[in-house]
């Protein structure tokens, strides 16, 4: 294993289809027409000297280090910023050349520490390899003058000096380092899209400066990373290069945080992760990434980590260390004994969107042909089972319709109860990128987002009340159709005309239309219509969405108003358009794919089906349930009434992400025995009998599939801690329950699903490490996998229309409970924090706030920073208040990354129609001022600290 | 809503607001598909006495759609 080294051609691809041929140093080259001097001759194999070029950002031209010479051309242009033209004869190499580019390295090395040997940038510094390049062997100017490398010249202050910058908790500005080749500036802007970083000063002042002369920490910095990995020296480090060292060997995986899947080199010595670095050829993120990804990975080697496994007869017991055989054992006779007594029905389990795709698959065989029961369910029950349920009634598939590149042709960009800068925040870039090309943007959202307004981005916003999105959906539905705006040619060809009909004629109603809706909706009718005409007629129109759509009691009816919207406007089909689910978790999309819900099979085939569940029955050698099992909500209800007895968790923790927790903790508390399978001892291991200790992403193979249907390999970096990968220890507990499962690597598992999953069938290992990835379908018809789904006609036939009701939820506000509360997350932190609570990432957002407005705050006497006491028909608990206009007079927001504010005690039972997805999104509440923690709070915390005591370990007497 | 029958009725209801604007003839057949295909057998057997005890609280459509599945059963 060694290093992996890409190429940087210095300026990006160009996309032209026309070929322009020219000579560089004799040697004749073809390239696409606006490509630069500088990455032909790269791509030529020369490579020509520069500092302020690097192909994640566009040419700049002011290092002067890249100079060229053409024949028939005066002066030495820069090559970064020349374009190719035909015929051009090109030489990169001259005496005079030489000569200016050695003076010009002379210049910067003159205002440069010599510290090489103990620099952090020691073997990795692009200044040192273009010196050494150039061939310079001194420095005339000497190091008297006037400069920013030392503390003090001639015995007084040197004001130009400054004091490293360590705010960040995960790299260091050495501003002594700077040569002010504005990398880390131009990446701030072009990738990440943030504008945190400027230069200020001129000449010999200018200075690379976060915000107005701010810290980084202290800026609108966002931690991405993308400075550090433009900088082509030790201004910009990781702290964690710093401390260690360079790194000596790495390996190409994925992110194990949300779904956007982005690809990174894990850059390591021996066992030990060094970096996380974007990885260019990753298709989802191209070489992008953000704080958590990228820098939040120290949770993997945390000191809470459990590496033993652990049990106890009761709750109340501390836990007790023991073998693995002693655990399984132990689980195996409990699950045993509970489906003896109570029947076998009486038992289930909740794969992993967090693992792998290997390991969920396993997880579904285990209690479909281990447990005998089909009790088997995911987290995308709470969060996109209705994008499932929608989208397969609709299109005919499970999943978003694009893949991410697709954005890059998007004219208009409409986005729905989501928040990608927050959540999904490689893809923000991706998208702000296009809206600084002219995109437009509609937003739906009940708060003012980043998405609504922030540097170089302006949506046109419907700041709609929580809990009316199919109102929303269907009044554009009801402009399109009533103003004419139909794309008539795409339905009649594409779609079911007579259902579009009736489809057409229900929302024409007068009762659809903005004005009509707007008492309830909140949004203003002008501005509805505004951006219905907009999508409709803007050019190429994508809708992409979050959970803001889907958590909600029509959750399924608001996916489909989504899909007849796309389809009536003939968005469907092809580059920059489409409908496409924001997925939460790294695997979510994986997690369904691989027959995680009770009803259906891999490959999303109903249980009932003969043909299907016979395939399954012969390969794995059992008789299978036909009969579907239990949701999640479903089985805490059953466990309540007592037929529900025993779980298998693997790494998911319901008591903190599923709503209601009181009714949560009533069923784990029923249960006689709870596995929970994790890193730590999350909320729910307070709750449980057995816990089995698992490994991170670092530690095993498989592979995820993100939000695009992108299936991509993790690979495993080091042992796992705690022994046994995943996947292992789900084969070794079925074992112990008399399941058999032969597998020696995960790979042989992608076979299996290969073989039973006909949209998988061209997967396999061989064909991922040749491609990078591949996007299912992925078989005899798209060997090389689909990016883009619906081409030339929908997967069920013709698209269908159905017909959107808009119901409202019973969750009502009244004058006990008058305010809306909605949750969401931030960009720091990742779902219930279980990660990201473990690293430095806490520095950004230490505890959750709520968001009120002014107003509304002002009513209840509550200032900013209060503690303020949260109610709802369901639970109450405290927080701190934020006063801010972000939200609506009326509703409040917060986040649910941290366990002692417990977010979800106050949220609701309501769940959508179709799948039972809770309806997090909408909570009536009341806020008032509080002196601090509620009595629940403080009795949770009190469990909490019982429940996760350990015995010590008594060393057997002689 | 912690009774379970209580607690069936209301998820069943709510599967029939979805069906209703389609009309009864299609309402019927896709409130029962629905049942059939997402509830496990368990709930299935509860909503079923419940009928047999009269279906109190359950709105026209789900009641026939009720009825149809159990006679498939």
């Amino acid at each position: 294993m060694s290093l992996i080294q890409e190429i940087d051609f210095g300026t990006p691809k160009s996309k032209s289809e026309a070929m322009v041929t020219l000579t560089i140093d004799g040697n004749q080259i073809t390239v696409p027409e606006g490509t630069s001097i500088m990455r032909a001759a790269m791509e030529a194999g020369t490579q020509i000297p520069k500092l302020c070029a690097t192909d994640m950002v566009d040419a700049f031209g002011s290092c002067r280090l890249c100079l060229v010479e053409i024949e028939g051309r005066a002066g030495t242009p820069a090559s970064c910023t020349t374009p190719v033209m035909p015929g051009l004869v090109v030489h990169t190499q001259s005496d005079r050349l030489k000569k200016l580019r050695k003076g010009v390295m002379e210049l910067y090395i003159s205002d440069h520490p010599l510290d090489c040997l103990t620099c952090a940038a020691n073997g990795d510094c692009e200044l040192q390899d273009m010196a050494g390049a150039v061939g310079l062997r001194d420095v005339r100017y000497g190091y008297e003058g006037e400069n920013h490398v030392f503390a003090k010249s001639h015995g007084c202050e040197n004001d130009n000096w400054m004091p490293k910058d360590e705010s960040n908790p995960y790299f260091t500005y050495d501003p002594s380092k700077c040569i002010v080749c504005s990398r880390c500036v131009r990446a701030c802007e072009e990738v990440q899209g943030t504008f945190a970083l400027t230069i200020s000063g001129r000449g010999f002042d200018s200075r690379v400066s976060p915000g107005m002369s701010e810290s980084f920490l202290g800026s609108e910095c966002v931690s991405c990373g993308a400075c550090v990995q433009a900088c082509p020296t030790a201004t910009l480090t990781e702290k964690s290069v710093i401390e260690i060292g360079q790194p000596e060997h790495s390996v190409v995986t994925t992110c194990a945080y949300c779904g956007v899947g982005c690809a990174f080199k894990a850059e390591m010595r021996g066992e030990e992760v060094v970096r996380m670095v974007p990885w260019k050829d990753g298709k989802a993120n191209r070489g992008h990434s953000c704080v958590k990804g990228r820098f939040a990975w120290g949770y993997t080697t945390h000191k809470e980590r459990i590496l033993k496994p652990m049990i106890r007869e009761r709750i109340e017991d501390p836990w007790q260390e023991v073998s693995w055989d002693e655990a399984f054992n132990f689980a195996a006779a409990k699950f045993k004994g509970i489906q003896q007594k109570y029947g076998r029905d009486a038992v289930g389990g909740i794969t992993s969107s967090r693992c792998t795709n290997e390991e969920t698959y396993l997880v579904q065989k285990l209690i479909r042909g281990g447990f005998g029961n089909n009790n088997v369910d995911t987290c995308a029950r709470v969060c996109h089972s209705p994008t499932g349920y929608g989208l397969s009634q609709t299109f005919g598939t499970s999943a978003g319709t694009q893949d991410f590149d697709s954005v890059e042709d998007t004219d208009v960009v409409m986005i729905i109860g989501a928040n990608p800068a927050s959540a999904h925040p490689v893809f923000a870039s991706r998208l702000k990128k296009r809206l600084r090309q002219g995109a437009k943007l509609i937003v739906l959202d009940p708060r003012r987002t980043e998405m609504v307004e922030s540097p170089h981005v302006k949506a046109l916003h419907l700041p709609l009340m929580p809990g009316t999105n199919v109102a929303v959906v269907t009044a554009l539905a009801h402009v399109i159709v009533t103003e004419g705006l139909v794309n008539e040619s795409f339905v009649r060809e594409r779609c079911d005309w007579s259902e579009f009909e009736e489809w057409a004629a229900f929302v024409a109603q007068e009762k659809y239309s903005p004005e009509a809706t707007a008492i309830m909706t909140g949004v203003d009718p002008n501005a509805l219509r505004e951006a219905a005409r907009i999508y409709a007629t803007g050019g190429n129109g994508a809708i992409y969405y979050g959970l803001g759509v889907t958590e909600h009691s029509q959750g399924s009816t608001t996916v489909i108003a989504i899909a007849n919207l796309a389809m009536v406007t003939g968005n469907i089909g092809r580059s920059g358009v489409g409908v496409n689910p924001l997925r939460g978790q790294n695997n979510v999309q994986g997690s369904c794919d691989m027959g995680s819900f009770p009803h259906e099979l891999p490959g999303y085939r109903h249980i009932s089906g003969d043909a299907v569940r016979e395939q399954f029955e012969a390969m794995w050698n059992v008789k299978l349930n036909n009969e579907p099992g239990l949701r999640i909500p479903n089985m805490f209800d059953a466990a309540i009434e007592g037929t529900f007895m025993g779980l298998y968790v693997q790494g998911e923790d319901i008591l903190q992400s599923d709503p209601n927790t009181k009714h949560v903790v009533a069923a784990l508390s029923a249960m006689e025995c709870v596995i929970v399978h994790d890193l730590f001892l999350n909320e729910t291991a307070n709750y449980a009998h057995v816990f089995l200790p698992g490994s991170t992403f670092l530690e095993k193979d498989g592979t995820f599939t993100n939000a695009e249907r992108r299936i991509q390999r993790v690979r495993k970096v080091m042992t796992p801690r705690n022994g046994y990968a995943d996947w292992e220890v789900t084969i070794l507990l079925a074992k112990a329950m008399g399941f058999e499962m032969h597998y020696n690597h995960p790979s042989e598992i992608m076979d299996e699903i290969a073989a039973l999953t006909p949209t998988f069938t061209g997967v396999s290992y061989d064909k991922l490490d040749e491609l990078g990835s591949v996007q299912w379908p992925c078989n005899e018809k798209a060997p090389e996998g689909t990016p883009i789904m619906h081409i030339g006609g929908f997967v069920r036939g013709k698209g269908k229309f159905i017909i959107t009701e808009y119901i409202a939820t019973d969750e009502r506000t009244g004058p006990r409970y008058p305010l809306l509360l909605t949750t969401g997350r931030i960009l720091s932190q990742y779902n219930v924090g279980a990660q990201t609570r473990r690293t430095e990432n806490v520095v950004w957002h230490a505890e959750d706030r709520l968001e009120i407005h002014p107003h509304d705050a002002e009513l209840r006497g509550v200032r900013d920073g209060d503690w303020v006491r949260l109610a709802s028909r369901a639970g109450e608990t405290t927080l701190r208040a934020e006063i801010t206009d972000r939200v609506a007079p009326g509703v409040v927001y917060t986040t649910f990354h941290h366990p002692d504010t417990q977010a979800n005690v106050i949220t609701t039972d309501f769940s959508d129609w179709a799948t039972n997805c809770p309806e997090y999104k909408v909570t009536a509440v009341q806020i008032s001022p509080s002196n601090g923690p509620s009595d629940w709070q403080k009795a949770y915390d009190e469990q909490a600290r019982h429940s996760r005591r350990i015995a010590p370990v008594v060393e057997a007497a002689e | 809503m912690s009774s379970s029958p209580d607690k069936l009725v209301y998820m069943a209801n709510q599967i029939g607001k979805f069906f209703q604007s389609q009309g009864h003839d299609r309402a019927v057949p896709g409130i029962s598909e629905h049942i059939w295909k997402f509830w496990d057998p368990r709930m299935r057997k509860q909503i079923f006495a419940h009928l047999d005890t009269g279906g109190a609280g359950l709105d026209p459509d789900v009641r026939e759609a009720l009825q149809k599945l159990k006679q498939q059963a």
